[in-house]
């Protein structure tokens, strides 16, 4: 099996011009859908940023041994099959490498057929075309601004799971973990099995989330989440302290984090700390789908901007498929189910199966889903940030970690006229460093909703621009000189001369 | 910060950061073998001045960025550590500097 892998593993420089269909993500919902399609005979290219397949949640599975197994449980584990199906299969691979770009083909008559994705990788860019392109580009961790989050030794917890997946870390020294939603007890879980000494699990579940999220108790109760939730609060009560109904949590210290206070029971405490993991929860990744132009909607119930797709994963782009959490939050077995169902979806578009066939395969792909998603509601409601972690009170606290800009700054310039995060850049620069607002965008949009008194799906979201990744001038400088180029290298241009953008009004 | 478990088999690596020889473990990030090795900021903002390290570890938050055998802005959780390799902390503004030859 390993030359089978070696031989369909491709450095950029190697990849055709053209390819039926290129995935982008290699995390569950990216895997399933190129396995789907490679089944279906569609010349299939995935493309992704990290070395292995896996994507964050089964990161580094591949090269995993049984000694992760017991650390890392049987849900990660089961992940080496969904990578190993892929590897098996016919599609190309080419790891270590970022898609920065998507431009649509038209043909004479103006109709979409295809699109054109900019890749880079190891210093060389190239854009290769497909005629179907499916983003499984997954989650990321919601931001969770609060004073001092930008201190060395304040990192999220999913940073620390990484760190254990990959390279065998475990945080050492004086740990705290602290926030909230379904994964925060699994991290606790996994970091105090693999030998870590955790002083303290501080949770920020809002203690009115209970009352919410019983009503959705129902399917809960038949969802496998209940069991495995029971057995990871145990565990993590057993080996260290929980503290509950926690406020105004913040990170201190002096060129690095010292210490980690906050409030519960009215009085404030504080506990000395090296190294303060934050989570409340995952939120899609949605710079690409955006930049591509997708629809997106306010999602109430997670509290977060989702691109629309219709049942076949398609999104308002033609050509343009999206799968997995980056679509919503659903977990991993969801994910990879929606990958499938994406991947016949594409299959069907290039006529490589039947309609008939299409919908004949997703079936029982459906009736895995709808059980997959059993009890999502009631952990969507149970853990939802407490406004004061979305919306931080304290105008010190920094929202942009990239421009270090301020709640009060934001706010200021709300009521100096900034109506939208779009505007917002223009004022601040906020969401305009490197990581693309990707730790600021949903906050900035709160804040603004906040300071305005309406709701987030009036303010809207940054418009991002391609590249979605930095690139290099000289990476840029080699391509040649297509439609995509073009649109590249002008978007600046663009964002500062137009501003037709309906969701930016003024404060009246 | 970190320490690392030794019940995985790997190969050592050695590579330079800020001039002092660092070991790590072959397949590493250069940001997990940072941690690894007790560093907590790799680098400083261009707008303050403040200390940053890793926060993500998964390539979205760009606070890793590091100087990496003369290249300024890389990102330390998404590039594999080579034996030899010169690592450097990013003081504010990365500097526009020639690139090395490919």
């Amino acid at each position: 099996m390993t030359e089978g892998i070696l031989r369909r593993e491709r450095g950029i420089a190697d990849l055709a011009d053209e390819y039926d269909v290129i995935v982008v993500g290699a995390g569950p919902a990216g895997l399933s859908a190129a396995t789907t399609l490679a089944e279906a005979k569609a010349r299939t290219l995935l493309v992704d940023e990290n070395q292995t397949p896996g994507g964050q949640i089964y990161r580094a599975v591949t090269l995993a041994q049984p000694v992760d197994r017991q650390r890392l449980g049987e849900e990660y584990w089961r992940g080496r099959i969904i990578a190993e199906d892929f590897l098996r299969s016919a599609a190309e691979y080419a790891p270590a490498a970022s898609a920065w770009s998507i431009q649509p083909l038209q043909n004479e008559v103006g109709r979409t057929i295809g699109h054109e994705v900019g890749l880079s990788s190891n210093g060389m860019a190239r854009l290769i075309r497909a005629r179907q392109v499916v983003l499984a580009t997954g989650a990321l961790e919601r931001p969770f601004p609060i004073p001092g989050w930008t201190l060395p030794g304040v990192m999220t917890a999913g940073a620390a799971q990484i760190a254990l997946k990959t390279s065998t870390l475990v945080p050492s020294g004086k740990v705290v973990i602290a926030g909230t939603g379904p994964l925060l007890y699994l991290l606790a879980a996994q970091l105090i099995e693999a030998g870590a000494t955790v002083s303290a699990v501080l949770d920020t579940t809002p203690r009115e989330n209970w009352l919410r999220a019983f009503r959705h108790a129902p399917g809960f109760l038949v969802s496998p989440y209940l069991a495995k939730g029971l057995r990871l609060l145990g565990t993590v009560q057993r080996r260290t302290r929980v503290i509950r109904w926690v406020s105004a949590l913040a990170a201190e210290g002096e060129g690095g984090l010292r210490e980690v206070t906050w409030r519960t029971d009215g009085r404030e405490h504080r506990m000395p700390a090296d190294l303060l993991l934050l989570h409340q929860g995952v939120v899609p990744n949605v710079n690409f789908s955006n930049a591509a132009g997708c629809a997106h909607e306010w999602d109430k119930t997670q509290l977060t901007f989702r691109p629309r797709v219709d049942e076949w994963s398609a999104s308002s782009v033609v050509g343009l498929s999206l799968a997995g959490d980056g679509t919503g939050i659903g977990g991993a077995e969801a994910a990879a189910i929606q990958g499938r169902i994406a991947g016949l979806g594409c299959a069907s578009q290039l006529g490589l199966i039947a309609p008939a066939e299409r919908d004949r395969s997703a079936v029982p792909l459906r009736n895995s889903l709808a059980r997959a998603m059993r009890g999502r509601r009631f952990l969507d409601e149970l853990y939802r940030p407490g406004k004061a972690f979305r919306v931080p009170q304290d105008s010190d606290t920094i929202v942009c970690r990239c421009e270090e800009i301020s709640v009060g700054q934001i706010r200021a310039s709300v009521n100096a006229g900034a109506g939208g995060p779009n505007q917002m850049k223009v004022f601040l620069r906020c969401g305009m460093g490197p990581c693309q607002g990707r730790l600021c965008g949903l906050t900035v949009t709160e804040l603004i909703a906040d300071e305005r008194s309406r709701h987030p799906s009036e303010i809207g979201y940054y418009r991002l621009r391609f590249p979605i990744k930095p690139l290099k001038l000289r990476e840029l400088a080699a391509l040649p000189q297509t439609e995509t180029a073009k649109v590249a290298v002008l978007a600046d241009l663009a964002d500062t001369h137009h501003s037709a953008d309906l969701n930016e009004r003024k404060p009246q | 910060m970190f320490r690392r478990l030794s019940d995985h088999a790997s190969s050592e690596v050695t590579f330079t950061f800020d001039g002092l020889p660092v070991t790590a473990s072959a397949g590493d990030s250069v940001a997990a073998a940072l941690l690894a090795a007790g560093v907590r900021a790799c680098r400083t903002t261009p707008v303050s001045g403040a200390p940053r390290g890793p926060y993500c570890m998964m390539g979205v938050c760009f606070e890793c960025l590091v100087r990496i055998d003369g290249m300024d802005n890389c990102q330390g959780c998404l590039v594999t550590v080579q034996e030899g390799m010169k690592v450097e902390s990013q003081r504010g503004s990365p500097t526009l500097a020639t690139e090395p030859a490919q």
